[in-house]
């Protein structure tokens, strides 16, 4: 049983030691600033967090097959502002959501598409979907647009009173991260095309000798994200209720640290999603903190999150280190 | 005349070769919609006397920190590795060189009087000197990170880049400071002989690189650490230093290139200096032929990747396309490159020039 256990820890040690950090920033938190105690500001990091989550999420299996999506801010950005425009123009909320979702879920696997049959790096084809989907943001509107359908106002703004603890909420958007991380969950551990995912991250070309589908595995990949990047934009559009070109700047990269800091290894093969959900809420916490300070100014959320991803790279890298040399 | 063929065959092995053909296709472009494209004139400017203008000019001007940082980007690229910080670092060096020529340091009271006045409260080779320092500290520490601490150097870089203009902001204290001080413009907006004293600046850089690599061994030490790490480390190369070394030239590089930005638009934002160029300058080493991969690079064809990257969008200025269009202006020249750069397209160039190659000396 101590075996077990003491291998068990090995194993889980980067995704335990992210989970750590995140407990002790909270309580350190906590400790500093009394009203962080409360539930509902735990769950705001949820409520706040929910489409960095989602982008996180597919940005995970992306970076577990040992590549990159760069064009996840661009996809955010696009959806918010296609949406907010059909929605101006008079289209049924539900089929816009629709529409986005496929538009993300075609351009991302347009882009696997392209970096699988051109073999051209993925950083390349992603930065060009980045500026892709930026820039059609920006054609087709260089001004915010707010939404005033009454569905997305619904669905944004309606409290949902979690039972058992005193008035504390959260809202539909939120779900959405939860059930993606669900689905992304299950997708990694319990199919083949979760496994095909590992394979390919640790080595490709055994992965492809050994007959996997590594073609249709890597375009399925790029299309996971696109799906999260458009979810994302949902989320993101409802919680401010308007589309905006210049919405999430420097998201992918905020994204990246939070899978970093999550223990995925960026050379591929190693990591889960449930160390992305801590990355994201470590970054979270340190934004609340520091808004809960008030006096510190925005910058020194910069400097928390390269610091700490550097303390949880420090430690996850002992980690590598044992396995090494065993 | 026999030897032509053989000369074609050189440079279209060339690292240059392609570089090239994508910067002429640009030009040609030019050429035939933009017949003013090419024009040069000369202006009397009464703060920097006489000098040339023309869109050319605006190319090498305006491109010459992405030159620079792409300069320094090609070395750790060649190692294998990556260096994301440079926007950073370019908004680091900004920020620094702005702080020591407003007295607004400490608690003195700020007036609007002292910080629009035209001096400096440091003597400009300091705050050169400090610049310069700032990068290459940057560099020092994306160089241990990577070739001591051996973090993977995505990560490692990373890092920097998000804390990096945190801390850039914190030197400003947050604010975008406007300089008044006119020596200090001298490095983006001078001429030298009609010519902006950037381009003299990267020529110089470019120069003093390429003897440090081609004239003594390093450049090979580089190409050997950046094709196989561990056989270096083997064959008694110092791996750990030269990794070093990349990170710290491109810190360097990216401090020069920061020290010209800020001097060319007369402030420091920690914000907005050297925004999207990790991601440009990475572009350019990628047209310059270079492979992420790394190995074999050239110096001079990533000036000219970052040379096309500028020619092509003062051509979509020149054609009148709104600036918000720029960015999927942009998605189309990546589009370009990849296309170009593909296996495919070169299969088919090579069965034009009636060359078979071995199947697996084309793969990636």
């Amino acid at each position: 049983m101590i075996q077990r256990i003491k291998f068990f820890i090995w194993r889980q040690g980067p995704l335990l030691t992210t989970i750590a950090i995140f407990i002790v920033v909270y309580f350190v938190g906590s400790r500093m600033y009394p009203a962080m105690q409360k539930p509902q500001v735990f769950i705001n990091l949820f409520i706040n967090n929910g489409s960095l989550l989602l982008v996180s999420i597919g940005m995970t299996l992306v970076i577990i097959t040992g590549g990159i999506d760069l064009s996840v801010g661009g996809v955010l950005a696009l959806t918010t502002v296609a949406s907010a425009a059909l929605l101006r123009g008079g289209m049924n909320p539900y089929l816009v959501i629709l529409l986005m979702i496929t538009m993300g879920v075609l351009f991302g696997g347009l882009l696997g598409s392209i970096i699988q049959f051109f073999k051209v790096q993925p950083f390349i084809v992603t930065l060009m979907g980045l500026f892709f989907a930026r820039g059609m943001a920006y054609i087709i509107t260089l001004k915010s647009i707010t939404i005033t359908d009454p569905t997305y106002k619904f669905l944004a703004l309606t409290p949902i009173y979690i039972p058992y603890l005193h008035n504390t909420y959260i809202y539909f958007t939120t779900f959405v991260a939860f059930i993606m991380l669900a689905v992304a969950f299950f997708i990694s551990y319990y199919t083949r095309f979760g496994r095909t995912i590992y394979a390919m991250g640790n080595n490709e070309q055994s992965a492809l000798l050994m007959g996997l589908a590594v073609t249709r595995t890597k375009i399925a990949v790029y299309a996971f994200s696109g799906l999260c990047s458009a979810l994302a934009g949902i989320v993101f559009s409802m919680s401010l209720l308007a589309g905006y070109g210049q919405f999430a700047t420097g998201l992918e990269l905020d994204s990246i640290a939070a899978v970093v800091m999550g223990g995925t290894s960026l050379s591929g093969g190693i990591g889960n999603v449930i160390g992305t959900l801590f990355g994201v809420l470590i970054n979270g916490t340190i934004v609340s903190i520091i808004q809960f300070n008030g006096t510190l100014s925005s910058w020194w959320t910069r400097i928390a999150v390269g610091v700490l991803t550097l303390i949880a790279i420090g430690i996850q890298s002992l980690f590598h280190l044992r396995d090494r040399h065993s | 005349m026999k030897n032509i063929p053989g000369l074609l065959k050189k440079l279209r092995e060339s690292q240059l070769f392609w570089p090239l053909v994508a910067w002429a296709i640009i030009l040609i472009f030019d050429a035939i919609f933009l017949p003013n494209f090419f024009k040069l004139g000369i202006i009397d400017d009464p703060v920097y006397g006489k000098h040339f203008y023309g869109n050319m000019i605006d190319v090498f001007r305006n491109g010459a920190p992405m030159m620079l940082v792409a300069m320094g980007m090609t070395l750790v690229i060649a190692t294998g590795g990556i260096d994301l910080s440079v926007g950073a670092v370019i908004a680091i060096s900004a920020a620094m060189g702005a702080v020591l020529i407003n007295p607004a340091l400490g608690n003195q009271l700020i007036t609007n009087e002292i910080l629009t006045r035209n001096s400096t409260n440091t003597p400009l080779p300091l705050i050169i000197l400090a610049d310069l320092a700032a990068g290459t500290v940057c560099g020092l520490w994306n160089g241990i990170l990577v070739s001591r601490a051996r973090i993977q150097p995505m990560v490692a870089t990373l890092i920097l880049m998000v804390a990096g203009r945190g801390i850039a902001q914190l030197i400003t204290n947050g604010q975008i400071m406007t300089i008044y001080y006119t020596p200090y413009f001298w490095f983006g907006n001078a001429y030298i002989l009609g010519l902006p004293v950037s381009i003299f600046i990267v020529i110089l850089v470019l120069i003093l690189a390429t003897i440090l690599v081609r004239k003594t061994p390093i450049g090979l030490f580089i190409e050997s650490v950046g094709i196989n790490t561990k056989s270096s480390y083997y064959s008694g190369i110092n791996e750990k230093n030269v990794k070093l070394l990349v990170y710290i030239f491109s810190g360097f590089c990216a401090a020069i290139a920061g020290l010209i930005l800020s001097s060319y638009v007369h402030s420091a934002d920690g914000n907005n200096n050297g925004l999207n160029y990790e991601l440009d300058a990475i572009l350019a080493v990628v047209i310059g032929g270079t492979l992420m991969t790394g190995g074999r690079f050239s110096l001079l064809a990533s000036v000219i990747g970052a040379a096309v990257i500028w020619t092509f969008t003062v051509t979509i200025y020149a054609l009148g396309v709104p600036a918000n269009a720029l960015m999927a202006a942009k998605a189309v020249l990546v589009m370009m490159v990849i296309f170009l750069y593909s296996d495919y397209s070169r299969r088919i160039m090579n069965r034009i020039f009636g060359r078979r190659r071995p199947q697996h000396d084309t793969a990636n």
